[in-house]
């Protein structure tokens, strides 16, 4: 779980921009506008993103620059948003994803995967 | 569709110096970047970086990245942040998506400069939140201030993985190990010393078997290998980590040359697959440059010298300079580059197992095995002397391309020579005033100052310091071994901090003279005693 | 056509692995195991072993599993990673919504 450096022995006192409030799963947490949603999410100490779409297996923050996807979820209604690049804003509304849906999969009925990609190709 | 002389695809080092050196010979230049902030990786390094003066050596990569920012600055560059090369067209056709639409660019030249991307390790549990690369905990901790997690595994002992365990500490984390399924520590020795000397135990031979946790990691496993690289039964270790950070190497990210249609090949010395490019960094395509780490995996020192050959290079290529112009600035250059591409982690090196130093002396064993240089071994390296009155013990044992030891010393102590991977030696009539600026500014955190004669039966030993809170005068605690393990008592006598040691300070710890050679490292103990050591001579 | 690629190459049984049930793609959650079946099945280049189990089609385009996925398939095939033609590269570079693919930006100037 990660925690906010209060001062670092290099760096300093990290600058930050105001503090905001956002919503993560109808959660309200606190974090510094203009950081990366998923720096807020991890200093807020939420580590799981979403769920994918085959195994239903948890995954957080990977990378942390926007390149290999794995921290996405659905801000403001939008899934498949990497929030290790996406800036955090007042009122931002950020939903865990489950395949590509803010739908927990044992609430998202019969329906069938929410992509093709999860049927697993050709085999 | 807008035209440009020159679009450089990356802020980084390589992608800033090139659109600089460019800029300087009047080429209109834009450079496009998907980050919010330019920089690249440099703003992610706080060590200070090894090399010569030209090489900015010294000087930490945050400080060096502000400094290219200001140099683009001052000449007009345009950087477009947020702004992502989506592709890379015949007839130098850039994309861009930026502001949630594409623009498509024309450049009369183009530099790629985008850097590399991680390289990952498969085992149970990966998939797993807690598990990172080295370059998030870099990102979040260094950029964004704050800690990945609490406790961490670090994979991987090249020079990644022992920076950034170095920084996880700085940063308030708990390093509880490095794992590497190499027999022998990947980067620079003096970069593994400074985290042993901490107590952080080299697992080398090892890899993780498994992380553990169901939604994230509470866990992990690691083990020993054979000589088929198979997991030896029995040998299992367990630790207790909420984070598990892998720093296995980086692969060149080349795929906007290929898109292009520029020959590449697979160069397993550059990391990768890279471009196919000619002395000035021109590609098969004419007027496609490459630089940096896109170009063959090195640092940000090098990168800034691809940059700058490559900003040439086009200037050359659009006619803003003429062949002696061209010669004359890409020989500097490629000068400079090749100071940095010499030594034991030259780049021709890469995979081979080094017996003896250029000297000629046996490399330790132990700095490979285990990370420290071991007491029995120190001894043998020509850095190490013993003096009356105060004087440095230069601890640095490879050669690497670094001199600003010999370069900040006011008295001229310390010589490297113009060889300058030659390993550092006190001169025989050195007349040390016990300054300390060597302390602080040697990259490496390898030099310490031994005083033996200030108080009988005791010895002062300065040592670099770059940790919060910061030891303070009077307090006691145990000195640790080059090992990480605590070999006496100690106590403080002095915490110096300069404008001029950049934020290293230089504590001098007092310990048994018997222990002048072994004390390496303070360690507060708040909750123990120390007998009180004598008071300095007045 | 490189010699590798030679599909009368006989690569003997698929025997099951430790590790086989990892997930290698992130992504599109591939195993090590459905990547050596599929060489076994005769796909011995990584762009049909892309097309056949999506390896490396995903969101990240293969940033991560790429290097991954030619070790095990060069594994497989006993070969150097380094003779195995990697997948070709295509725009877009990062995941992109394809209402912003489609729309063309101004001239800014």
């Amino acid at each position: 779980m990660g925690t906010r450096i209060s001062e670092h022995p290099i760096l300093g006192v990290p600058q930050k921009g105001k503090l905001v409030s956002f919503s993560c799963d109808g959660q309200t947490l606190q974090g510094y506008e203009g950081e990366p949603v998923a720096v807020a999410l991890r200093a807020a100490g939420v580590m799981v993103h979403r769920y994918t779409a085959k195994r239903h297996t948890p995954r957080g923050i990977f990378c942390a620059i926007g390149r290999c996807t794995d921290c996405v979820m659905v801000v403001d209604g939008v899934p498949n948003v990497r929030t290790c690049m996406t800036p955090l804003r007042e009122g931002m509304k950020v939903q865990t994803q489950y395949g590509v849906s803010p739908v927990p999969f044992d609430q998202q009925g019969a329906r069938p995967g929410s992509k093709t990609a999860s049927e697993g190709g050709a085999r | 569709m807008k035209r440009y002389d020159l679009i450089v695809v990356g802020a980084g080092p390589a992608g800033m110096s090139a659109a600089i050196e460019a800029a300087k010979h009047g080429v209109h230049v834009v450079v496009f970047d998907e980050n919010a902030r330019p920089g690249g990786q440099l703003f992610k390094q706080i060590h200070k970086f090894f090399g010569s003066k030209e090489h900015r050596a010294k000087i930490r990569g945050f400080v060096i990245g502000q400094e290219l920012l200001d140099e683009a600055d001052k000449l007009g560059v345009d950087v477009r942040l947020n702004s992502t090369v989506i592709g890379l067209y015949q007839d130098k056709e850039v994309v861009v998506q930026r502001n949630g639409e594409v623009e498509h660019y024309k450049g009369d030249s183009i530099v790629v400069a985008t850097g590399a991307a991680e390289n990952m390790v498969t085992f149970e549990g990966w998939t797993l939140p807690g598990v990172i690369g080295a370059g998030a905990a870099q990102t979040m901790m260094n950029l964004h201030g704050v800690r990945p997690g609490e406790r961490v595994l670090m994979l991987g002992t090249g020079n990644v993985g022992l920076v950034v365990s170095y920084q996880l500490k700085q940063a308030g984390c708990d390093v509880v190990a490095l794992g590497d399924a190499a027999p022998r520590v990947g980067g620079y020795g003096v970069h593994a010393a400074k985290v042993a000397r901490t107590g952080v135990p080299f697992y080398l031979g090892h890899t993780i078997k498994r992380a553990e946790g169901t939604d994230h990691v509470t866990g992990a496993v690691i083990a020993q290998l054979d000589e088929h690289f198979q997991f030896i039964p029995g040998t299992e270790k367990h630790f207790d980590v909420d984070t598990i950070c892998v720093a296995v190497g980086l692969s060149p990210m080349s795929q906007l040359f290929k898109m292009d249609g520029c020959k590449v090949v697979d160069d397993r010395k550059k990391g990768g697959q890279v471009p196919v490019v000619d002395d000035l960094g021109q590609t098969s395509i004419p007027g496609i440059f490459a630089a940096g780490d896109v170009s063959g995996i090195e640092e940000a020192s090098s990168a800034m010298i691809e940059g700058r050959i490559a900003g040439l290079s086009a200037a050359s290529f659009l006619g803003y300079i003429d062949k002696p112009e061209l010669d004359e600035g890409v020989g500097s250059n490629e000068a400079a580059l090749d100071g940095l591409r010499q030594g034991m982690f030259a780049p021709k090196n890469r995979g081979k197992k080094i017996e003896n130093t250029e000297e000629g002396i046996p490399v330790s064993t132990s700095l490979l095995e285990h990370g420290f240089v071991a007491d029995d071994e120190i001894e043998r390296f020509p850095g190490v002397t013993h003096r009356q009155g105060i004087h440095p013990v230069i601890e640095c044992t490879q050669n690497i391309p670094c001199n600003p030891c010999q370069d900040v010393c006011p008295k001229h102590c310390i010589k490297v020579g113009d060889h300058i991977t030659a390993l550092p030696q006190l001169e025989p009539d050195a007349q040390c005033i016990g300054c300390g600026l060597c302390v602080a500014s040697c990259p490496g955190q390898a030099i310490f100052l031994l005083d033996e004669t200030d108080v009988p039966g005791y010895a002062d030993v300065s040592l670099p310091y770059e940790f919060l809170p910061l030891p303070t005068k009077g307090q006691r605690g145990v000195a640790l071994g080059r090992d990480g393990k605590p070999v006496c008592e100690a106590e403080v006598v002095s915490v110096k901090r300069t404008k001029a040691f950049d934020h290293t300070a230089v504590v001098t710890m007092r310990v048994p003279a018997d222990m002048a050679m072994r004390a390496r490292f303070f360690k507060a103990t708040d909750d123990v005693q120390a007998p009180a050591a004598p008071a300095a001579k007045a | 056509m490189k010699e590798i690629y030679d599909r009368t190459r006989d690569l003997g049984p698929f025997e099951p692995k430790p590790g086989d049930d990892q997930i290698v793609c992130r992504c599109e959650e591939v195993t090590q195991g459905e990547i050596r079946q599929a060489v076994h099945d005769g796909l011995f280049t990584i762009a049909e072993i892309r097309r056949y189990l999506r390896c490396g089609m995903g969101l990240c385009q293969g940033q991560t599993c790429a290097r991954l996925v030619k070790g095990i398939v060069a594994r497989e095939l006993g070969v150097s990673p380094d003779e195995l033609e990697p997948a070709s590269s295509r725009a877009p570079m990062r995941p992109i919504e394809m209402s912003v693919f489609a729309k063309e930006g101004e001239d800014d100037e």
